[in-house]
């Protein structure tokens, strides 16, 4: 109360040291706060609704039944969606580990790149994400087929690496930019062989930027959904799959409870990243 | 000395791209020397540096080190330590650490690590802040500390590029006596780098002079400052002040004819190489003395008789007088030249002076084609 009346710029002390005024520009600001809110939150809420929802028709606004019977359903043991759980978090895994293996060196060689070759660099990288999904995954759904890797957890996981590649190059070259080349100098010159420099002080300083990288590319794979669906199904069933064919058979309840649970993850590394990622790594992303 | 030397640099040429940076540089250095590598930014002093601790690869030309050819040997295999001008202290680790990395690369047992660590500590006065990351020192404690990592492994050769130019001065002055002293005590062969004349002076057995890549001068602080070789070595080592003179040379002999602002005179060849003809003459603010002008009559012929005593004479006005401490600093202008001179009593401006300037500190050189002023310029 006395924060918002501080903002005021008429404000006059009374005798007794209370602010007494109105700040008039909280309405306007209210107002836009909670229309961004509505536009973030509607959405979820009414998720939220679904999964709890036992019977739920038009035009009724809200459901007229409420239970976690569906909860019980989705979570049972002959229920799909602990195997595919398992199945998502096993692929994002996979998937780290292998962009990772793939960004580290990579960033690294590009992070000492000087700028106009490395950004040239960089945005060829992004020259596969300027394709349609569509057709790139159908057409590498039929070359994986002839391999045999379609249907399996080895393809679905390549598939998404490719498509994580991009974001973990970005922000691993931009981790190991950040870190001053001089450090690394002054670890050779203490005797240290190019690879213990780099495991003792490059790997360590760029470490929140790898970190970030990798969750960035888990969360990209956990939500990935076209090419899971062209390279695994049906024998690879994600947890998006698993969604798409819960709300494509009109079951929202299982849908959203499916969706609830991708979003924890989600929420979670977010706020990691929050804290890891130092302002200087992101600012040199791209550059 | 080259074939003997400790550390022997021979006919090194270093580029980046296109560009030559060393260009057929040799250098020797014994044990236990100290030596500096002076110059002004862009001559190469930190490229050779660098050339020494292997993080540059020359394009020709070899090193050796105690008769080992380093020229292609990996920089954590030259027996060498560098000392940066960022100082490169590891933000992840503490003093103890950082100072501790080397021996810990030796495979050195870990009490033996935190006695030499202690050690060093407490002789680079860093004691009690072992336990503390780089970023919560001073920038004093940082040099310290990259001087204590480096001096911790031993090293055969210490390399120093500029580790004081980032100390505000009053630290800065007192470092200098310390690592002097330090590297005497230890009998540290040492290699540093800056652009400080005074800081060369004060610290280094022998300085060695770079310009544009190539050496212009090598010797004992004594010799550089007194005998410089070339008008870029005195216009570096202070000696700034220009004038424009004719002579010939014979024998030992330098006969400096008279010309519109200056008496004639005959001075001591001794080491200067000249050849006859136009010279140009170079000398400290501080090497001049101020006298005042005779009556114009006494410079005329009579007087080029008179009184030759083996220094030059000029004849000036002074136009502009300071007081930058200790001494008055008068700006004289002898014709169209304008030169500094200092005396213990401030002169009017306008008012007619001579300068006499012994020949102990006139060099001479034969005068360049063209750019006599950009050499000035550089070094200012």
């Amino acid at each position: 109360m006395s924060a918002l009346a501080n903002r005021g710029e008429s404000a006059l002390p009374a005798p007794d040291g209370r602010v007494f005024s109105l700040d008039l520009w909280w309405l306007p600001r209210a107002l836009v706060l909670g229309l961004v809110a509505f536009a973030i939150f509607g959405p979820l809420a009414n998720l939220l609704l679904w999964t709890v929802a036992e019977r739920w028709y038009f035009p009724n606004t809200l459901p007229l039944e409420y239970g976690f019977s569906y909860w019980a359903k989705v979570f049972s043991p002959r229920g799909v969606a602990w195997e595919s759980l398992g199945t998502s978090i096993l692929i994002a895994l996979l998937t780290v580990l292998f962009a990772l293996a793939l960004a580290i060196p990579a960033g690294y060689a590009l992070g000492r790149l000087k700028l106009p070759a490395r950004s040239l660099i960089l945005l060829v990288f992004l020259i596969p994400q300027a394709f349609p999904n569509l057709p790139v995954y159908v057409n590498i759904a039929r070359f994986f087929y002839d391999v045999g890797l379609n249907g399996t957890i080895a393809g679905v996981v390549l598939v998404h690496v490719t498509h994580g590649l991009v974001f973990a190059v970005w922000i691993a070259t931009a981790a190991f930019a950040a870190v001053d080349a001089e450090l690394e100098e002054a670890a050779r010159s203490m005797g240290a062989g190019a690879l213990r420099a780099f495991r003792d002080v490059t790997l360590p300083l760029a470490m929140p930027g790898l970190m970030a990288s990798g969750i960035f590319v888990f969360l990209e794979s956990l939500d990935e959904f076209t090419g899971s669906f062209f390279v695994g199904a049906p024998d690879v069933t994600t947890l998006p799959l698993l969604l798409y064919t819960a709300g494509a058979g009109g079951n929202y309840q299982g849908a959203s409870i499916t969706a609830l649970l991708l979003l924890v993850p989600s929420i979670a590394f977010m706020l990691v990243v929050e804290r890891f990622l130092r302002a200087d790594v992101l600012a040199r992303i791209g550059h | 000395m080259t074939d003997a030397a400790f550390l022997a640099v021979s006919d090194v040429t270093v580029g980046y791209a296109g560009t030559t940076v060393l260009d057929r540089l040799s250098l020797g250095v014994d044990r236990g020397e100290f030596v500096a590598l002076l110059g002004s930014s862009g001559c190469g002093k930190t490229t050779l540096l660098r050339t020494i601790a292997g993080f540059n690869t020359p394009r020709s030309g070899s090193l050796t080190l105690a008769g080992r050819d380093i020229t292609r040997a990996a920089p954590d295999r030259r027996g060498m330590a560098m000392v940066f001008q960022s100082y490169a202290l590891w933000p992840h680790m503490t003093v103890a650490q950082n100072i501790g990395y080397g021996l810990k690369l030796r495979k050195a047992p870990r009490s033996d690590i935190a006695a030499r660590v202690d050690e060093i500590a407490s002789m680079l006065g860093l004691s009690g802040l072992q336990a503390r990351k780089p970023g919560q020192l001073s920038g004093g404690q940082r040099q310290r500390v990259a001087l204590g990592r480096a001096l911790a492994v031993e090293p055969e050769i210490l390399l120093l590029d500029e580790p004081l130019s980032n100390l505000d001065a009053r630290v800065r002055l007192g470092v200098r006596h310390e690592i002097r002293a330090l590297q005497k005590r230890l009998g540290i062969t040492a290699i540093h780098v800056t652009h400080d004349r005074e800081e060369a002076m004060v610290m280094a057995d022998r300085i060695v002079i770079l310009d544009r890549g190539r050496i212009a001068q090598e010797g004992s602080p004594e010799e550089v400052y007194n005998r410089p070789a070339s008008p870029f070595v005195a216009a570096f080592m202070g000696a700034e002040n220009v004038v424009s003179l004719e002579g010939s040379v014979d024998g030992d002999r330098i006969a400096i004819a008279a010309g519109p602002h200056n008496r004639p005179a005959t001075i001591a060849r001794e080491t200067r190489a000249l050849a006859t003809g136009r010279f140009q003459a170079r000398f400290r603010t501080e090497a001049a003395e101020l006298l005042p002008a005779p009556p114009r009559p006494a410079f005329g012929d009579q007087a080029d008789k008179a009184s030759d005593d083996g220094a030059l004479r000029l004849r000036g006005t002074v136009c502009q007088t300071s007081y930058p401490g200790g001494v008055w600093r008068h700006v004289v202008a002898i014709g169209a030249a304008e030169v500094s001179v200092d005396a213990d009593q401030p002169v009017e401006p306008g008012t007619d002076v001579v300068l006499r300037v012994p020949s102990s500190a006139l060099f001479l050189f034969d005068a360049p084609e063209d750019g006599a002023e950009q050499v000035s310029r550089a070094a200012a």
